[in-house]
């Protein structure tokens, strides 16, 4: 479905990716884990065409997205939840979601869709979004890359400074876009949400996947999570 | 007069400055506000406006009111394609750096000019306004045209007003002002919107130049006062803020008519002055501008 080939990016001068390979697969949860600079916000970064190009290829389903100008990589099926949320802090809930809506979405049935998910934030939708507790910021930053339609869904560390009830909601939420076809490529850096529903576990050091492992043979005590994560 | 009246009278230029100042202000404020870009050539878009007007009011003749009419449907959007030009030949290939699109500006304010000289001329030269007739009060008369000018600029601005904050372009244009790179991840092409933006800050500010240009006349200088005084406008206001830009228009405006008024034009543009040097020291973000964290 996505497939990266020796990628290399970084900012300005500084080469971040080396000659990175990874494939994404249909609907499955691909787990991105490393130290902190290793490279897996740059990883998501490059992905959505906001580094300038290097070397390398991001094939998604036959297209190399590389080439495209930034704004047509969402267009392509794309979702972005960057890491702090960057929400449109002084639009509206629904203003939030619209912005997605009128690039891709199908406008109200999606919208339905989204909220069927994030049932709370139907009762907010004229509320300035940075006026929302974190945990709601976070589900307004997962619907608004929703109304996407992605086929596939980039988070970054969507977990970060929420309290266990939200990540507990934010996997069952990975887990049910999982089940309606989605493919989910979850940056994080604690091993419990990861173990809960990660399908496959790709691990980057020094800007290059090093490792991947299928979730299922992974633990908490597996000795990956101490060489490349240092948990 | 009595001094009733004449504070009135006062107030009522005031109310004019402020009404072009508000639409000239606004689309730097806008620019900025969106792009990050100080326009200084904001006041060669005013300029291209006025003299755009007279060339189309000869060109039409006769009546007046046709020739200004047409001058107020093609001026803004002419110099909106100038502008959108402009953008895509020097703005865009700077990616936008806020240091280098200053001098660029620069450059193509003296471009702008030298255009202007070259093809208008050196002299002033009068657009005969559409209509002319007088309102009586009971102390004096005032210009007709002058009141339709404040309600043309009241209706422009509520029209901007309205596709800001209730059109799908205007909630793209917010989010691309907020954060560029995350509206890019959403599908934005930041490029048009830009390119957008552009083209209507320099056609308020000839919307501004036609409106005005029955009262004042065309020169190709003509745009260094307006350029300055919407600089005054927007760093009172708050850069970027459109309910700062009115209000500060407002204030400058109708202090500029008062003491142009009482005591003297140049009096009323010190005092403008010292205001603004009052805001940056004591409220450097404007009065509804947003402080920036480093």
């Amino acid at each position: 479905m996505l497939k990266i080939s020796d990628l290399c990016a970084g900012y300005g001068g500084a080469q971040v990716l080396h000659d990175l390979n990874l494939d994404v697969r249909p609907a499955e949860i691909l787990c991105v884990m490393g130290r902190n600079g290793a490279g897996k916000t740059t990883l998501l970064r490059a992905i959505m065409g906001q580094l300038a190009r290097q070397s390398g290829h991001i094939i998604l389903d036959g297209t190399d997205i590389q080439t495209l100008p930034a704004h047509q990589v969402p267009r392509l099926g794309i979702g972005y939840v960057p890491q702090g949320r960057r929400l449109f802090g002084e639009l509206t809930v629904a203003e939030n979601m619209e912005i997605g809506l009128q690039t891709r979405g199908r406008g109200a049935v999606t919208r339905d869709r989204v909220l069927q998910l994030f049932p709370r934030l139907r009762d907010r939708l004229g509320q300035i979004s940075q006026t929302l507790s974190g945990g709601e910021q976070q589900m307004l930053a997962i619907a608004r890359a929703l109304c996407l339609e992605p086929k596939i869904l980039l988070l970054d560390e969507p977990s970060e400074g929420l309290q266990p009830s939200m990540i507990r909601l934010i996997g069952d939420t990975v887990r049910a876009l999982r089940q309606t076809g989605v493919a989910i490529v979850l940056v994080e850096q604690r091993v419990a949400p990861v173990l809960a529903v990660a399908d496959r576990v790709a691990f980057i050091e020094r800007g290059t996947c090093a490792e991947i492992c299928d979730a299922t043979d992974l633990n908490t005590n597996a000795p990956q999570f101490q060489r490349y994560v240092g948990v | 007069m009595a001094f009733g009246p004449f504070l009135l009278l006062a107030l009522m230029e005031g109310l004019v400055t402020a009404a072009v100042l508000a639409l000239t202000a606004l689309g730097l404020s806008l620019v900025f506000g969106v792009m990050r870009v100080v326009n200084v050539a904001h006041g060669a878009f005013f300029m291209l406006g006025a003299v755009g007007a007279w060339f189309v009011t000869e060109w039409v003749g006769n009546p007046p009111a046709l020739g200004f009419a047409l001058a107020l449907v093609i001026c803004p959007l002419a110099v909106g394609a100038i502008a959108a030009l402009a953008n895509g030949l020097v703005l865009k290939r700077l990616n936008y750096d806020p240091e280098a699109t200053i001098v660029a500006t620069i450059g193509l304010l003296y471009i702008f000019q030298q255009m202007a000289l070259t093809l208008y001329g050196p002299d002033a030269r009068p657009v005969p306004a559409p209509f002319s007739f007088r309102v009586q009060l009971p102390w004096f008369g005032y210009s007709g045209y002058k009141l339709a000018v404040i309600g043309a600029a009241a209706v422009v601005l509520a029209g901007v007003w309205l596709v800001l904050n209730r059109s799908k372009i205007g909630l793209v244009m917010r989010a691309t002002q907020i954060d560029r790179e995350m509206a890019q991840a959403f599908g934005i092409n930041v490029d048009r919107v830009y390119a957008g933006v552009f083209a209507m800050g320099a056609g308020l500010a000839a919307v501004a130049a036609v409106l005005i240009v029955p009262i004042q006349q065309a020169h190709y200088l003509m745009g260094g006062d307006p350029l300055l005084l919407s600089f005054i406008v927007v760093i009172i206001g708050g850069l970027g803020s459109l309910r700062g830009t009115l209000v500060a228009a407002l204030l400058i405006g109708l202090s500029d008519g008062v003491i142009s008024v009482f005591f003297s034009p140049t009096l009323a543009k010190i005092i403008a002055t010292l205001l603004v040097a009052l805001v940056l020291v004591f409220r450097p973000q404007g009065l509804f501008g947003r402080q920036v964290t480093r």
